[in-house]
């Protein structure tokens, strides 16, 4: 159990299209390991190296620091029984908790409305990205949903500063509420109500930032920054969510360069989020999840990995417990999953569950739908 | 021209097309209303989108497998077909014979599902439930590939029931038992699809249909009061003449085309709200044996239609919002970059076309508005109406402009109103728009620099019009 004198605040970033968890956490020692990747293995000189048996991909040094803090809990084996191998539907299940059905509510949907249930600030959760990502769905959560920080907003095509104020005072009017309208109507008003304010206190993030680190050009290094810009304009934002471009971690073909580019992107801008929180003295209060929706084959097909089943997940924070977690999944062929996949042994709900009752102190049990075991990991 | 001949055309290609630009809604007001609904029913009768040269200008949509690709193609055919109650159509049928790549996870597929849909979608209703039946991607999303003589899955069978025919109830009673369910789904056994080779490393083949009597329950079955060694045809004979069919099939297209309903779970003990309406619908379903296009040429024609009342009455899909913007202001009319990006505004909007978020399909009506998917739908709407650089919304200020040398502000919003609709806007909002009109006087268009002023006033005023709550509505 975590104590902080602030209100814990939850990042997530999402690495879609199933991340290769066996080129990333290396059980370099191991004979299987050089069997099932001829093309692809990691050379053992090139592993950065976490023990005796397991290391790094060689482009993750900037995550090695926070495990030799003490700060980076790895979670081996992850996954869900009976996994699906479609990524739209695998993550899915990561999203509502829903092996067995199709569900419409999302586990931070849920615990959202638990941390504000009258949907008080409208601010509460945020995402960084176009469309909501079916984690943060739940009926009278109104969750932001930001493409760009920079110019985020109503009306965002007016050009002319004064111009686009004039029309958004006219749109203020406008939704402003009034009597003898149409439920519909009155609804869509204070929807657009909230949409404007929501707007109006982001707008505000990127004036109050100051900062002396530089995060990459790319996808993920923007959002992490809109997402420390957030976290640092104290807007009381609880969860702040972003996900990797869209299937960029599917790696079939060519994955030798693009694996490290993704992870080197991934790690430096970690490094980055990290130091730029700390430098203002707001990382005490912050974990970050990082998961995929399923790891990869165990055996390469010559220059990419297929989809496979137990991948590897991770949480940064100050708060905590670095460590490995779960086991390393076996790769004997008895051992396997069907079809030549790691066999998960932490079901993700498990993550989720400390998640919520030991950075939250919520109930997990009706968010995550069942009692899961906790990772000690906070 | 009569305003109020524009106001109703405008209002039938709302809902039975993606809108129209104005220049297409007067020339169909000069064609007549009648005529009009006679061409949207009868589209075997004239050209539609040439596939031949589309695949030219686009190979990339032949086939595709890529779900993106078969979005995009589904999109360029609601802006551009000139067919559009049969795009319209293959919305309606995927927004209730719901299956989703999701789980199909082969974009070619869901490709097919909606060509089937466009092709038959205002057919005979026995003979589409036969096709949907036999979809390929229908029998794998709802498992009947899964369900066997010796070991029964009944989603396929339920959700048949409950969802893609009968509805739950009506009229406060239930429309069909678990016995019923059962027996479906055992009439449905064998009903397979032939075994699909592996995706990796050739990529996906097309599915097929496969009947397997080996493994169809040949036993005795009594659905719905009936008993025989029924198959999965005969259950659908019997739902076919099921005055709860007519009623789902009724209501549906009621909601779909006139005005929003209540959320489908609520069928059963709500009853509709303009039941002679319903009745009508009912009574062309069984008089024409089933035909859906004969429905629709009762809902088209009829009063309740036509009615003021229900105009503005339906809040626009997220596809709808984006097709009907792009329509109005004649944007990707013909093949142009940058589309690909507008397919994926639907999703933003919180519709991920073929993908519905389950088998229950979409939350419509007012549920399509959040605080996240207002914001995208306003944006959207706003650039392009305002954009006075596009000749689809130049036109528009050239209309404006013939209606006078000078206008008064008043003139001017007034005017603004009726060229991006008609619209009808609440008393407030006519006084607000009003008001910011005033602040900038009266609006003249002799010189370059007051035409130019004038073409900048009136892209403002149409991105305030494309911000209204009311421009969220059909």
């Amino acid at each position: 159990m975590v104590s902080t004198q602030k209100d814990p605040v939850l990042a997530v970033l999402s690495l879609s299209g199933g991340n290769d968890g066996l080129n990333t956490v290396i059980p370099y020692a191991n004979p299987l390991y050089r069997d099932y990747r001829p093309k692809l293995g990691i050379a053992e000189g090139q592993v950065i190296p976490l023990n005796d048996e397991l290391g790094f991909h060689p482009t993750m040094g900037p995550l090695k620091k926070f495990w030799d803090e003490g700060k980076l809990a790895i979670f081996l084996g992850v996954g869900y029984n009976n996994p699906s191998y479609s990524h739209f539907r695998s993550m899915d299940i990561w999203h509502t908790c829903e092996p067995d059905k199709i569900g419409t509510e999302g586990w931070l949907g849920r615990a959202l409305k638990e941390i504000d249930p009258n949907a008080e600030n409208v601010l509460t959760g945020v995402n960084f990205g176009r469309g909501l990502p079916r984690a943060l769905v739940m009926d009278g959560v109104p969750v932001a949903s930001v493409g760009n920080l920079e110019t985020y907003g109503l009306l965002t095509g007016i050009e002319g500063e004064n111009q686009r104020d004039q029309a958004l005072d006219v749109f203020g009017r406008m939704y402003s509420p009034a009597v003898g309208r149409s439920a519909v109507l009155d609804y869509i008003h204070s929807t657009g109500t909230n949409a404007l304010k929501g707007a109006d206190i982001l707008a505000t993030a990127p004036d109050k930032y100051t900062s002396n680190v530089e995060y990459s050009s790319t996808v993920v290094g923007q959002y992490m920054k809109n997402i420390a810009q957030t976290h640092l304009a104290e807007f009381g934002s609880r969860v702040l969510y972003t996900t990797s471009p869209y299937n960029g971690f599917d790696t079939h073909a060519n994955q030798a360069v693009l694996h490290s580019g993704l992870w080197s992107d991934v790690s430096n801008n970690v490094e980055t989020f990290m130091a730029d929180l700390k430098d203002h003295d707001a990382s005490d209060n912050v974990v970050l999840l990082m998961f995929t929706e399923f790891g990869r084959r165990i055996g390469d097909n010559g220059s990419g990995t297929d989809h496979g089943a137990g991948g590897v997940a991770f949480a940064v924070g100050d708060h905590v417990k670095g460590g490995i977690y779960g086991e390393y999944p076996s790769l004997e062929p008895s051992q396997q999953e069907e079809g030549g996949n790691l066999r998960f042994n932490t079901d993700f709900r498990s993550i989720y569950t400390t998640i919520i009752e030991d950075w939250f102190r919520m109930d997990a049990q009706p968010i995550v739908g069942g009692s899961y075991e906790k990772v000690k990991f906070l | 021209m009569a305003d109020q001949d524009v106001a109703l055309m405008a209002h039938l290609l709302r809902r039975a097309a993606f809108g129209a630009s104005r220049d297409e809604i007067e020339a169909k007001v000069a064609q007549g209303y009648d005529n009009v609904v006679e061409e949207l029913l009868t589209p075997q009768e004239r050209p539609g989108i040439e596939d031949d040269l589309l695949m030219r200008y686009q190979p990339a949509y032949h086939e595709a497998a890529a779900i993106e690709t078969n979005i995009q193609a589904w999109v360029y055919r609601m802006i551009n077909n000139p067919r559009q109650l049969q795009e319209k159509m293959a919305l309606f049928w995927h927004m209730i014979f719901c299956a989703g790549h999701s789980k199909i996870d082969s974009g070619q597929e869901m490709g097919r599902m909606i060509q089937m849909f466009r092709d038959h979608g205002m057919g005979n209703f026995r003979d589409l439930l036969y096709r949907l039946s036999t979809s390929p991607a229908m029998v794998y999303y709802l498992d009947n590939n899964e369900s066997h003589k010796e070991a029964l899955n009944e989603n396929y069978g339920r959700e048949l029931l409950e969802l893609f025919s009968l509805g739950v109830g009506k009229d406060e009673e239930f429309n069909y038992s678990e016995d019923d369910v059962k027996a479906c789904a055992r009439a449905f056994t064998g009903w397979n699809i032939a075994p699909p080779y592996p995706p990796f490393p050739y990529g996906r083949s097309p599915w097929d249909f496969r009947f397997d009597p080996a493994d169809h329950d040949d036993s005795e079955k009594t659905f719905l009061g009936e008993t025989g060694n029924l198959n999965g045809d005969d259950v659908l004979d019997i739902i076919a003449r099921q005055p709860a069919t007519a009623r789902f099939l009724a209501r549906h297209l009621y909601n779909y085309f006139v005005a929003d309903d209540v959320q489908i779970p609520a069928w059963r003990l709500t009853p509709p709200a303009d039941m002679a309406a319903i009745d009508a619908l009912e009574q062309a379903y069984f008089d024409s044996g089933y035909e859906i296009s004969a429905m629709l040429r009762v809902l088209f024609n009829s009063d309740f239609f036509k009615a003021e009342g229900v105009r503005y009455a339906k809040v626009k899909n997220p596809a709808e919002m984006v097709v009907s913007t792009l329509r109005m202001v004649g944007e990707h009319r013909e093949i142009q970059p940058g589309l690909f990006e507008l397919s994926q505004e639907p999703k933003y909007m919180g519709m991920d076309l073929m993908n519905p978020p389950t088998v229950e399909g979409w939350h419509t009506g007012r549920e399509w508005i959040d605080s996240g998917t207002l914001v995208e739908r306003i944006n959207f709407a706003s650039d392009l109406l305002g954009n006075t650089e596009l000749p689809g919304v130049q036109s528009l200020v050239d209309r404006l402009m013939a209606r006078g040398d000078t206008l008064t502000p008043d003139q001017f919003v007034e005017g603004c109103l009726d060229l991006t609709g008609p619209l009808t806007v609440t008393d407030d909002t006519l006084t607000e728009l009003r008001s910011h009109a005033l602040k900038g006087g009266d609006l003249s268009h002799g010189s370059p620099a007051e035409r130019a002023d004038f073409a900048r006033r009136t892209g403002e005023m149409f991105q305030m019009i494309a911000a209204t709550a009311e421009f969220q509505f059909e």
